[in-house]
């Protein structure tokens, strides 16, 4: 049973190691913490807010800055990279301006001449989750390309020596590092298995409704693929949607990347929808984040 | 010249049948029967909202707000029902709220001749902002489990889902109020020459009203429709490319954005066509990027045959038409 056998699968750990904080960066304790906090204001510019990675990132931050002293803020672009840029823009600006804006940047290279302009203010720059063509002080989240190789790894494992071999994707867009990273982590894993092939590999525009048009297309163009890779559960339901219609549940293995939203994955693991969901553990990616310590990222295989 | 055998609706029909003749070709796999079924379904929704976008384009305005009247409704329905309100309390709630948004898009138009495109700009992004800021917890809501929304997603005639049917009898049923109707009627002479439509005595201003309530309403079938086959609503919709391809579909098959001209027929080819495209692009493993160029060249296309072939009329035009 594919469920069964994943909810077994053995936690994959990948450390990737980022640049640590330059203040307080030796001392643990709160002491320091406070030190490096206090009156400083911090501002997070994700995405969108509303959604696990941005709301687990906010929801750690928004404890442990105040706590500390800090003062926490968010702005949500709600998926408009106008709207974030102007955000970022505003921060470098206003008045006071802020000590560290926190980016989570929709591609790799819209935000980079802002970010750099804050940087120039005297204003801290970290990235979160997506990484982008740009030098920052930080950068906390995963690492991508491993993520792709733990997802290509379990594709394998699930299509097993005997089936097709043929392996299908359903990519995010070309601009977003995590889908172009994911992507790279796929392609190199899958050279390391003899016989598997990618045979068609669409893009969802991270759009649920355009994930299960592809997919259907997809399966019927390759009716014996035997594993699908979706680049994101926001949309994945849709390729699950997809196999679900062409009478294919069980036999495609729907593997999806989520960011932690383990209510919904955890439910769509148990009920066969997903076969398995790789996911960046936001909890401690921000808690570690937040107490300035060195920050290693996690990927655990989440099996409800 | 004889620009009667050489209109908008004749090209595009040429370019699908072209289209389908390549793809059949090339492609292999492409007229299989399941796959004619996919295309027809993949355009479904997005031909249910053209049907909205010409009704109103064809009475001389433009609806912006549908992607987010069809994502935001349905968010908020699917909401309620989490929150254990009554399955037709709901409903009926949800309904009077896309009836009265629709109806405020009208009235604005009609009574405070504001231009159609600042309206509906303006109402969708309030419509957006307002239920998900002050109603829904996250960008994407699901179905409650049992819900009859799932049996509807499921539901199959001779192997055919629902949506296409449901997309077929509106398709119809907008037909049957565009050409047999005498509101209907009117919709077009209100959209040629909306003083000549008034001073005959047509109710120019009350149709108008009627045009948005209808658009909406038909986006609030889409949003089901979607949500049913997803089992979830997702409001990033909104930030997609939709409304762009419902306007992509309504203009391309040749209604003219200068209102009057057009029906079914053309909603039907339009979507026909950028359904076998996107479908022929997904196959071809055609990227992102250029699938997007391809369409926006088409639509550009689109709309200078449009303005070349529909002129404006210099003795009707106002300020703030499309």
């Amino acid at each position: 049973m594919n469920i069964l056998k994943s909810a077994i699968g053995a936690i994959a750990i990948a450390t990737a190691t980022f640049a640590a904080l330059p203040a307080a960066a030796q001392d643990p304790g709160p002491e320091a913490y406070k030190n490096a906090l206090e009156g400083k204001r911090i501002v997070m510019v994700p995405m969108a807010m509303g959604f696990d990675l941005a709301q687990g990132w906010a929801g750690y931050l928004s404890i442990e800055i105040p706590n500390f002293g800090g003062v926490f803020e968010t702005r949500d672009p709600n998926w408009s990279v106008e709207a974030g840029a102007q955000a970022i823009a505003e921060a470098i600006t206003s008045d006071p301006k802020p000590d560290v804006l926190i980016v989570m940047a929709p591609d790799m290279n819209s935000y980079s001449k802002l970010m750099r302009r804050a940087q120039k203010a005297g204003i801290f720059v970290f990235l979160i989750d997506n990484p982008a063509n740009f030098k920052a002080d930080a950068f906390f989240g995963g690492d991508w390309t491993e993520m792709g190789r733990i997802e290509a790894k379990e594709a394998v494992r699930a299509c097993g020596e005997g089936s097709s071999k043929q392996i299908g994707l359903v990519q995010g867009d070309q601009t977003n590092a995590t889908s172009l990273f994911q992507y790279n982590g796929i392609v190199e894993e899958m050279a390391k298995h003899d016989g598997f092939e990618i045979v068609a590999e669409p893009f969802s525009n991270w759009d649920a409704t355009t994930s299960r048009t592809v997919t259907t297309t997809m399966l019927q163009q390759h009716p014996d693929i035997c594993a699908i890779i979706d680049f994101w559960d926001g949309d994945a339901v849709g390729a699950a949607a997809a196999i679900r219609e062409a009478g294919l549940s069980g036999k495609v293995h729907l593997i999806a990347n989520g960011g932690g939203e383990k209510s919904a994955n955890c439910d769509a693991i148990k009920n066969g929808t997903y076969g398995a969901v790789v996911s960046t553990s936001v909890e401690r990616e921000s808690l570690r984040y937040a107490g300035n310590d060195e920050v290693s990222a996690s990927k655990q295989r989440q099996a409800g | 010249m004889n620009f009667n055998s050489f209109n908008q609706e004749r090209i595009v029909l040429v370019a699908t049948v072209l289209v389908v003749l390549f793809a059949a070709i090339a492609l292999p796999g492409f007229l299989n029967i399941s796959n004619v079924i996919s295309i027809v379904r993949s355009i479904s929704v997005l031909g249910i909202l053209a049907l909205g976008m010409a009704i109103v384009i064809i009475g001389r305005g433009i609806d912006l707000s549908m992607v987010a009247i069809m994502a935001m409704s349905v968010a908020w329905y699917l909401q309620l029902l989490h929150a254990g309100t009554d399955e037709t309390a709901a409903m009926l709630l949800v309904l009077a709220a896309v009836i009265f948004i629709g109806a405020v898009n009208g009235f604005l138009v009609a009574y405070a001749d504001v231009p159609p495109i600042f309206v509906t700009l303006a109402t969708g992004l309030f419509v957006f902002g307002f239920i998900r800021s002050q109603v829904i917890p996250s960008d994407a809501v699901t179905v409650p489990a049992g819900h009859w929304l799932e049996t509807v997603g499921a539901l199959r005639f001779a192997g055919i889902p629902v949506d296409v049917f449901v997309f077929l009898a509106l398709a119809f049923a907008t037909f049957i109020f565009l050409r047999f109707t005498k509101w209907g009627r009117y919709v077009y002479y209100a959209g040629d020459n909306p003083a000549a439509a008034r001073n005959i005595g047509i109710p120019v201003r009350p149709m108008l009203v009627l045009r948005y309530v209808l658009s909406a309403l038909l986006s609030f079938i889409a949003g089901m429709l979607t949500a049913a086959s997803l089992l979830s609503i997702q409001t990033r919709v909104i930030n997609s490319n939709l409304l762009y391809d419902v306007i992509l579909v309504t203009v391309i098959g040749g209604i003219g954005l200068s209102g009057g001209k057009g029906g079914v027929r053309n909603v039907l080819i339009g979507a026909a066509l950028i359904g076998i495209l996107l479908n022929v692009m997904t196959i071809a493993n055609i990227s992102l990027l250029y699938q997007n160029l391809i369409k926006s060249t088409i639509l550009l296309a689109a709309i200078i045959l449009d303005g070349w072939l529909n002129p404006r009329d210099e003795q009707t035009a106002q300020q703030g038409d499309i």
